[in-house]
């Protein structure tokens, strides 16, 4: 193994440069996604439980079939294959702008928003029936009753199943790197292409994402310590 | 719609260019996941196992190497083997080796976890009356502990296998000629079909993963019946 180190190649300078861009592109990208997520799990698990049969159909077939095929093919779905599907207008624009990021973030929001929408349902279920019928015939409508009364409380005991899920995104976003969205994974690669010093660029990329990881867990056991509620029936 | 595009290419996609050239496509990438599976679950078990353990040392390394494996994505992992292996023996190793070996590394530290939960499942009452009866620890774990949590643990190992099924198209990044890269190669061959055939891929995974997730949700229930509990 006739191999020299050189740690200060990649923490300084142009490749120590890339190495930041790269973390807030995956920040940003992540963040995005998981705001996106969020809302969209949450569309996608009260459409599962209303009574209006389509509804649940849909949110059905959306999670089984995002959960049960490949990031990777949906992000190459998105990137190569929505050219065609979309109208003409809409594929300028996004060509016009960073039409890597925006499928990088469909393509997470999609895939993740089918597991989160399965941990909000399992929330909304463990809320006791008598919540909603309470608070039905205290005068609220459906919505109000789920947006007021169900999902507050229901978040908050499905806290930890979304930060950890969050944590999922945040490390499969190192896949857009394969439609060269420049993410922390993208630049190690490029840093390993440019200077042969692959150990290097890899194990501070490795850290960096060992170090966001192992904070998220932290929370989570700090959260689960103190916040976390128990209904009683 | 051109889905005479993948019509053409089906057999390409199931299994390359098998019987004049290498077997590629949807064929290895069940191979690899059946490779890995059957890997990661001896790497699992002996991690889940040393991560129950009294002795420090060996929990401490159980833990370090399933919180490291768990917190980092599976793609630098790959990466990992595939840029450092060459650096480390000199001489780079076949792709499909590397990937393999990624994924049972990966895939073990997520069955740890699943046996360390399995076995502490079970009712404490369970060793206790094994150690009882006479039986040594190492003879309590092997004959009444583990019979009973492996079976309990049979629905997240299925589950595990689907994650890894659709790991598997990671091997693609470093070349690996399996259903991901079929696709891509299709992909540039054809230049006008992407959406027809990236719908096609997509569909041949969900069938695979969708029988499998379905047929675990099926055992659970099963299972369900044959557990020990407290009272």
């Amino acid at each position: 193994m006739n191999y020299q180190f050189d740690w200060n190649l990649v923490l300084s300078g142009q490749y120590g440069q890339w190495i930041v861009e790269g973390l807030v592109t995956t920040l940003q990208i992540s963040l995005v996604s998981i705001g996106f997520t969020l809302l969209l799990g949450t569309i996608i698990a009260v459409m599962r439980m209303s009574k209006f049969k389509p509804f649940e159909w849909f949110s059905f077939a959306f999670v089984e079939f995002f959960r049960n095929t490949p990031l990777l093919i949906q992000i190459f779905f998105w990137y190569f294959g929505s050219y065609s599907i979309l109208p003409d207008s809409v594929n300028t624009w996004l060509y016009d702008h960073d039409f890597e990021f925006a499928a990088g973030v469909i393509s997470l929001t999609f895939y993740t928003a089918a597991f989160i929408a399965e941990e909000i349902r399992a929330g909304i279920n463990s809320i006791p029936k008598n919540q909603l019928e309470a608070s039905r015939a205290t005068g609220l409508s459906f919505m109000q009753a789920y947006r007021f009364v169900i999902l507050p409380q229901a978040f908050r005991i499905i806290i930890p199943p979304l930060i950890s899920q969050s944590l999922n995104l945040i490390k499969n976003s190192s896949l857009v790197m394969t439609i060269g969205v420049m993410d922390l994974t993208y630049m190690a690669r490029q840093v390993e292409s440019y200077s042969f010093h692959g150990f290097e660029a890899f194990t501070v990329a490795t850290l960096i994402y060992l170090v966001i990881s192992l904070i998220v867990s932290f929370s989570i056991n700090m959260y689960n310590k103190h916040y976390l509620i128990q209904i009683k029936y | 719609m051109q889905w005479d595009v993948v019509w053409n290419n089906f057999d390409y996609f199931l299994w390359g260019a098998f019987p004049n050239g290498p077997l590629g496509g949807l064929a290895v990438s069940i191979i690899l996941a059946v490779l890995g599976i059957f890997g990661a679950f001896w790497i699992g078990l002996a991690a889940g196992l040393m991560r129950l353990s009294r002795n420090k040392l060996v929990k401490l390394t159980a833990v370090f190497y399933i919180e490291v494996i768990r917190g980092i994505p599976l793609l630098m992992l790959i990466f990992w083997f595939y840029f450092l292996v060459p650096i480390i023996f000199g001489s780079p190793l076949p792709e499909f080796h590397c990937a393999l070996i990624a994924f049972i590394v990966f895939t073990g530290a997520y069955i740890a976890e699943i046996v360390k939960a399995g076995v502490t499942a079970l009712p404490s009452g369970q060793m206790e009356a094994a150690r009882g009866s006479g039986l040594s620890h190492y003879q309590a774990m092997r004959f009444v502990i583990l019979p009973q949590a492996l079976r309990n643990m049979i629905p997240s190992f299925v589950n595990q296998f689907v994650s890894l099924t659709k790991d598997t198209s990671l091997a693609y990044i470093i070349g690996v000629n399996e259903l991901t890269r079929t696709a891509t190669q299709v992909n540039n061959r054809t230049l006008s079909a992407p959406t027809e055939i990236f719908i096609a891929i997509a569909v041949l995974y969900f069938i695979v993963c969708y029988v499998l997730t379905y047929t675990s949700r099926r055992m659970e229930k099963h299972l369900a019946r044959y557990q020990a509990r407290d009272r």
